[in-house]
């Protein structure tokens, strides 16, 4: 477990009694950001009619994400794109940096991916009032339910628009922490088996590396859709 | 889709129990508070800033760059089928000429031939009318012989006669006589 520790770099920084100080969390989350506003600047910069490796990279990030967001919550969400994609991104370097070995994981942690999730929540709440008014209630009752039934679906529905924050969090940092702790576990077996027995943790350490390659962009990639989606329930209201 | 997510949700929770369980067994770095608001401030700077860049600053590159090409891509091709169809016209025309041409030579060969076939009509008639007028001059001139001739052979045929009888008989024989025997011979054979 002590690659989820977190621990100071540089000196202490408080506001008030808040602690704040640079960690290692912070220096991978720089590096992310970082790193993605190199590639897409570089990837934005030449404008040549036969895009350049970066370029292509860019546009079909780009194109990947627009075509996304517009087939899970139509035309309407063009607005929140740069977010989505900005999302998508900081959640899919943050996942596959954490795979270089000897790095943090910024994902892997629960506060993190907490906060993603609320912050989404709580926006995406926030335009579905802003859109229909006290009709976004609506989300809670759908069409074509029998009466009988209908106060335990509204609780239903209620708990599970509820949940969303937590499920989405919970969902990115479980896997993140399970793949890591279990690369782990299986590094520690190639260690204690040794020169002998090594060699069957050791193929599934390979193979597990190339699962959790998979998983870091399923991640941010089901992270990002499922923000699609409840930003369609907001824009486009229908059960 | 919605049943997924729940099914989903309800497994996630069991992991979070466990994960629960672990941390306080084993003390999971992740549910220590200590650095909590430190995560949450550096998330909020860095994924701002990224947000702010990349929608301000890089998105829109990209953005441009990709309506450029499209809208690039689209006049070539709206030129590619200009230039097409204009081609197909030229060679349209190019065939309307040569067929105008043909027809052209056809109608310059039959007016040709016409002419020349008149021509030699023409020559030919004129040719045959002079002949005919010859033939007629000359058919007259032997009409005219053929009308003189007899009365010559007759008057040879006296004068023949007369000297002949003279050298036979030695006598001079009325010429009158002679001139109506042969007459009658000459209409007798004329008769015949």
């Amino acid at each position: 477990m002590t690659q989820f520790n977190v621990y100071r770099i540089g000196p202490e920084i408080k506001i008030g009694e808040i602690d704040i100080s640079f960690t290692n969390a912070s220096l991978f989350m720089v590096i992310s950001t970082i790193t993605i506003l190199l590639i897409f600047n570089f990837g934005a910069k030449k404008k040549s009619i036969i895009p350049t490796k970066l370029q292509l990279l860019g546009e079909l990030s780009y194109s990947f994400i627009s075509k996304m967001i517009s087939d899970t919550a139509g035309s309407k969400a063009k607005p929140y794109f740069s977010f989505i994609f900005s999302l998508f991104m900081f959640v899919l370097f943050c996942n596959m940096l954490g795979m270089i070995p000897y790095t943090f994981t910024v994902t892997s942690h629960i506060i993190v991916t907490f906060v993603l999730a609320a912050f989404i929540f709580v926006g995406v709440t926030i335009i579905g009032f802003i859109k229909h008014g006290l009709g976004y209630l609506k989300l809670f009752v759908p069409s074509g339910v029998p009466m009988v039934l209908l106060p335990l679906i509204v609780v239903i529905e209620i708990i599970s628009y509820l949940s969303r924050p937590i499920s989405l969090s919970v969902r990115l940092f479980a896997n993140m922490m399970a793949g890591h702790t279990m690369m782990k576990v299986f590094g520690s077996f190639v260690v204690s088996l040794g020169i002998v027995g090594g060699w069957l943790p050791l193929s599934f350490s390979v193979a597990l590396t190339g699962l959790e390659i998979l998983v870091a962009f399923l991640q941010a990639y089901v992270f990002a859709i499922l923000t699609c989606i409840y930003l369609n329930d907001a824009l486009n209201l229908h059960h | 889709m919605f049943k997924k997510i729940i099914f989903e949700t309800l497994a996630v929770y069991f992991l979070l129990i466990n994960f629960i369980q672990a941390a306080e067994s084993g003390g999971m770095p992740q549910l220590d508070p200590e650095f909590w608001f430190s995560q949450i401030f550096w998330l909020v700077i860095t994924f701002g800033i990224l947000y702010l860049v990349l929608s301000k600053l890089i998105l829109p590159k990209i953005s441009d760059n990709l309506e450029t090409r499209k809208s690039q891509v689209l006049d070539n091709l709206e030129l590619a089928e200009k230039q097409r169809s204009d081609s197909e016209a030229k060679l349209k025309e190019f065939d309307n000429i040569i067929l105008k041409s043909k027809i052209d030579a056809k109608n310059l060969f039959n007016e040709s031939r016409k002419k020349l076939l008149n021509d030699i009509n023409n020559k030919r008639q004129k040719l045959e009318k002079e002949i005919d007028k010859e033939l007629k001059i000359v058919e007259a001139d032997i009409e005219e012989l053929k009308k003189k001739s007899p009365d010559k052979i007759n008057k040879i045929a006296v004068e023949t006669s007369s000297d002949l009888i003279n050298q036979l008989i030695g006598g001079n024989i009325n010429n009158s006589s002679i001139t109506a025997i042969v007459s009658d011979i000459a209409s007798k054979n004329k008769n015949l």
